[in-house]
């Protein structure tokens, strides 16, 4: 089983869509694990029925019991995240500042404070109407740990595709390089690069493929809207080509691209020519890059 | 004041509208405009201006002092993110787990874990006219943005009056990062495209200002392509739009260039004066 990772640096570029397509082609020989679990959107192409459910748990958030407390302030002076402060003479947790550490809690005189476990998300198994079996999740309001739930997701969608004999796990990564990115490439095979030619898809890329040569993991790029600026398109060719990395395709500025999202399908269901052509293509070479 | 320019989904013209909306309006008055999203930090790329200072922001971890340690334990007990693991004779640190909770190091009862700071990242101020730009950037492999976006912000709170207008371009997303980007902000624009990943994605952002209990309106780009469930959404809940910049590809070829958009696209203009007056609007406190 290998284990596909698409990812973008850059938001917007066309990531779940592309992503969306493969998972199409790859019908019932793959798993997908929908790693950008921030703002998930491949459930909208994919239809899952939202099967198999669990919540998730992680970190945890002080909270003070006014009955103990003596106003000692011992826990205000502790905290690094400016999560405690003084109101009409008593202490409380500002929820969107506590890290969740438990410092506080450890160090209270009276033993007022205590942590509670959060629940951050729930996660998914569903089936598709593609055929295949997604992983999904969704993280509660604001929440943290992102990085973790993206870890579960992953390893989910793994032992499902282990238990199943299913030849790739597709994950579809969030933007950005921090911690839901570093967590959705550990132990890929292959990381597919979604890329647009502009100064920012370029600047992106090449931030975020520093971050996959840390991982040592082998790249192939998707240069996307190419021809909308055909001199950053070629500069980002000479970088793919000086760092090794696979060039797989340009894809054109094409409105089907949002045409196939509004109707609820892919663009290889929706485009019946260059787009579908080269996006079959696409499909193949990806999968002849991981299994070298 | 502040305003940050947020949204769920990624792409949707988060940087070309911060930028934009920064020239513009500092042709009348000064302008700070922050770049936040520092894991993928753009407006730079769409301004020209002054290197005026720049400085190395730290994180702080622990370093282990084996002469020190009495392999206690207690480190790891107190560790709730399994930055400090003891492992046989030795105590190993994690500083990229780290949170920087100062737990281990301040309860270890032989100063056996003192703090170290770390680089985690780099914060530049520029300045032309009356644009003042601050960026800053995350190093890569450094996992979390939160600690950099709030030693960014404060930075500008130590640096400019409270008075003086202030543009943040906010990351991508709902979690962590985007709160802190956020929470502070006096007004916040969502940008979303008219698309059923920029609607779905606009609801969650909805969602997460409606926690923060922040005031918040909504500027639809690429206006015109998939369907009309935003405007209609906005219009049943009674949320402001604020502006609607059309899909074209001209705007498109000129954000990827890396220019500014306003004074070769009229139209774009005109929504930006739009924009311009509903926060002039806010700032004197007209909207109820």
């Amino acid at each position: 089983m290998k284990e596909i990772v698409i990812i973008s640096g850059k938001g917007g570029t066309g990531k779940t869509s592309i992503t969306a397509s493969f998972a199409y082609l790859g019908g019932k020989d793959i798993v997908i694990a929908d790693c950008d679990v921030d703002a998930a959107d491949m459930h909208l192409l994919m239809n899952p029925n939202y099967g198999l459910e669990e919540d998730f748990y992680s970190g945890e958030l002080a909270k003070i019991n006014n009955d103990r407390c003596t106003s000692c302030g011992a826990c205000a002076e502790i905290c690094r995240f400016g999560a405690i402060s003084l109101k009409n003479g008593q202490y409380s947790i500002d929820q969107l500042n506590c890290e969740g550490c438990g410092y506080c809690a450890r160090i209270c005189p009276t033993e007022a404070i205590t942590n509670e476990t959060l629940k951050v998300g729930k996660s998914y198994i569903s089936t598709t109407r593609v055929g295949c079996t997604m992983v999904h999740a969704r993280l509660g309001i604001g929440a943290d740990n992102s990085g973790k739930l993206v870890a579960k997701v992953k390893n989910q969608a793994k032992r499902i595709a282990t238990e199943t004999n299913k030849d790739y796990v597709i994950v579809d990564g969030s933007p950005g390089l921090g911690c839901p990115v570093v967590s959705s490439l550990s132990g890929a095979n292959f990381v597919v690069l979604v890329t647009e030619s502009s100064i920012s898809g370029l600047h992106d890329l090449k931030r975020v493929y520093e971050l996959v040569k840390k991982f040592k993991i082998k790249a192939g790029c998707i240069i996307n809207k190419s021809d909308i600026n055909p001199k950053i398109s070629l500069e980002i060719a000479a970088f793919l080509s000086k760092e090794n990395i696979f060039h797989v395709t340009n894809l054109p500025y094409d409105e089907n691209f949002t045409k196939a999202m509004t109707n609820g399908q892919t663009i290889v269901e929706y485009d019946h020519n260059e787009l579908r052509a080269q996006l079959t293509k696409s499909w193949e070479k990806v999968k002849e890059l991981a299994n070298q | 004041m502040k305003i940050a320019i947020a949204s769920g989904k990624g792409g949707t013209g988060k940087t070309t509208l911060s930028v934009n909306m920064a020239h513009y309006l500092a042709e009348e008055e000064k302008i700070i405009l922050v770049d936040l999203d520092v894991e993928e930090p753009n407006s730079g790329l769409f301004i020209d201006a002054k290197l005026i200072h720049q400085e190395h922001k730290y994180k702080m971890h622990p370093v282990w002092i084996e002469d020190k340690c009495t392999l206690c334990g207690l480190c790891q007990q107190v560790c709730n993110f399994h930055a400090v693991i003891q492992l046989g004779p030795q105590i190993m640190v994690f500083p990229e787990l780290c949170h920087g909770c100062y737990a281990c190091s301040e309860l270890c009862p032989t100063n056996a874990l003192p703090m170290q700071k770390q680089k985690m990242g780099e914060l530049k101020h520029f300045q032309r006219d009356n644009l003042i730009f601050i960026e800053s950037r995350l190093d890569i492999g450094q996992e979390q943005a939160v600690p950099l976006i709030a030693q960014t912000q404060k930075y500008v709170d130590q640096h400019f009056e409270k008075e003086i207008l202030k543009i943040y371009d906010s990351p991508p997303g709902t979690s962590c990062p985007v709160i802190e980007a956020t929470k502070d902000a006096d007004f916040i624009i969502l940008v979303t495209e008219p698309t059923p990943f920029g609607f779905h994605d606009l609801k969650l952002a909805i969602a997460t200002m409606e926690e923060l209990e922040k005031d918040f309106g909504v500027v639809i780009n690429r206006d015109g392509i998939g369907n009309n469930d935003v405007l209609n959404y906005c219009k049943a809940e009674s949320i402001p739009v604020i502006a609607r910049i059309p899909n074209d590809r001209y705007i498109a070829e000129l954000y990827s260039q890396g220019e500014i958009i306003y004074g070769k696209h009229p139209v774009f203009e005109q929504q930006l004066e739009s924009i311009k007056q509903f926060i002039l609007k806010f700032r004197n406190g007209g909207l109820t």
